[in-house]
């Protein structure tokens, strides 16, 4: 069977120009820029940057339904080595305490426990953007233990607790593999009250809609994962699909993309816009490109023209302030409880 | 191919109120009076809406509040649960006037 990336089947949404016409030709009440000046934010600008995101490249031995990076085992994007080095040195030069490490499967990149050490001798906060299921790869069977000996926070995605859901979004047999990768972790301490290892879930809607409330869908995963499969964690967030890449390839194939916007319109929520991720992360891309977010950076929305644009010349001092480029795709952000990296943006 | 009812009609809900405005303001509050969370959680009152929906079968109804049941969290099952439930008063309505029927058939046979 072919491999289902916008790559591999040739799809014109393999194109971030062609993302980007799509979703700028669509009828929308407001723009975003209309939304955040009603709520009394614009211009919309970073307050600092507590999180520095790297996106390592978009290798994957998945290959998701609503992956906004398109991300596949034919993907060749890797981070090379000078991005790396400049990426690691920024940070140590830094007072930003967090690093969120993603892709892909970032873990696939040959150099990954090398930031992790990195990051973790010079007194960061780490986070692994994990799809579970490389763990269950034979050169990769090790990684809990790696992570766990260096207290990386592992945020791990899990749509359902249910296996017909999960690999309807996540492919044939990730329910099952994503369950023996979340016991082995729980045997390392991960997910166990006091333990200190962080393992949070994040799940995002298997379809058209926008999440459930956070709290409730949280207290639903813990009783269910517990009472089946004698699995615990943390924290669950809740992740608001984005209209890019194979979600919005998704979306359009069917036929649901305009009613999934206007949804994203209607339920733009003001509170949501000062908890915007954009305004406390900075994203490098797997070429040293730097973005307001992930999302941004998967249709090619580069940091403002006035900001620096590669990690080879940006300061904190330079970038802790930017105005944030934005689209329609950002009312995804700030649709309902809001999303974010971090789950819901809105405390309830 | 004509037919009766038009998904995106039920966008145009609020049209109702042009002639009635006052109603419809009044309609409007209570209505999101009621499906705020109190004793209830705002998923149950989904999935009994998603039920009542079936049971007076509109249309606009079903597609409203099965998606809204997806956003409060509901799962597939549980809406079909709750389908289930409206079938199940639906047809046991039936049958129990079937008690009418036996003591009509009582009173006229010999």
């Amino acid at each position: 069977m072919a491999l289902p990336t916008l790559l591999n089947t040739r799809s014109p949404l393999a194109d971030s120009a062609t993302q980007r016409a799509t979703l700028n030709a669509l009828p929308l009440l407001r723009t975003f820029d209309e939304a955040v000046e009603n709520a009394g934010h614009a211009p919309l600008r970073a307050t600092a940057i507590s999180v520095l995101q790297l996106n390592v490249g978009k290798r994957c031995n998945q290959a998701c339904r609503h992956c906004h990076v398109d991300a596949g085992p034919d993907r060749t994007e890797v981070m090379r080595d000078a991005v790396i080095d400049a990426a690691l040195e920024f940070l140590e030069r830094s007072d930003i305490p967090t690093i969120d490490i993603t892709g892909g499967a970032p873990e696939l990149h040959p150099r990954f426990r090398e930031i992790v050490t990195r990051a973790r001798a010079a007194g960061r906060h780490v986070m692994d953007r994990c799809n579970l299921t490389i763990t269950q790869l034979p050169n990769y069977s090790d990684l809990p233990e790696f992570l766990a000996g260096h207290g990386v926070e592992v945020v791990a995605s899990l749509p359902s607790f249910a296996a017909r859901q999960t690999d309807a979004q996540r492919g044939a047999g990730v329910f099952d593999d994503s369950i023996a990768a979340l016991r082995h972790f729980n045997t390392l301490g991960y997910g166990v009250d006091g333990s200190g290892l962080l393992l949070n879930l994040v799940t995002n809607p298997v379809g058209a809609f926008l999440p459930g409330p956070q709290h409730a869908l949280e207290a639903d995963w813990k009783r269910e994962l517990g009472r089946r499969y004698g699995i615990v964690f943390n924290r669950l967030y809740t992740i608001t699909n984005m209209p890019i890449s194979r979600y919005l390839e998704f979306l359009l194939h069917s036929g649901n993309l305009q009613g999934y916007m206007d949804r994203l319109v209607t339920a733009f929520n003001p509170a949501a816009v000062d908890g915007l991720m954009c305004r406390y992360t900075l994203s490098v891309g797997w070429d040293g490109r730097l973005y307001d977010c992930d999302f941004n950076q998967m249709i090619d929305l580069t940091t403002s023209a006035d900001a620096p644009q590669t990690i080879f010349d940006a300061t904190t001092h330079a970038l802790a302030a930017r105005r944030i480029v934005i689209g329609p795709h950002c009312f995804g952000c700030t649709a309902g409880g809001g999303s974010s990296c971090g789950g819901s943006t809105v405390s309830t | 191919m004509e037919t009766y009812y038009h998904p995106k009609d039920l966008a145009r809900f609020g049209e109702i109120g042009k002639e009635a405005p006052e109603l419809w303001q009044k309609f409007s509050e209570w209505y999101a009076a009621v499906f705020k969370e109190g004793a209830l959680s705002e998923r149950e009152k989904a999935l009994i809406a998603l039920a009542v929906a079936h049971t007076v079968q509109c249309p606009y109804c079903i597609d409203a509040y099965s998606t809204t049941s997806l956003e409060k969290g509901a799962t597939p099952e549980q809406m079909t649960e709750a389908v289930h439930v409206a079938a199940a008063i639906r047809g046991g309505s039936s049958l129990v006037h079937g008690v009418q029927m036996r003591n009509h058939v009582d009173k006229l046979s010999m």
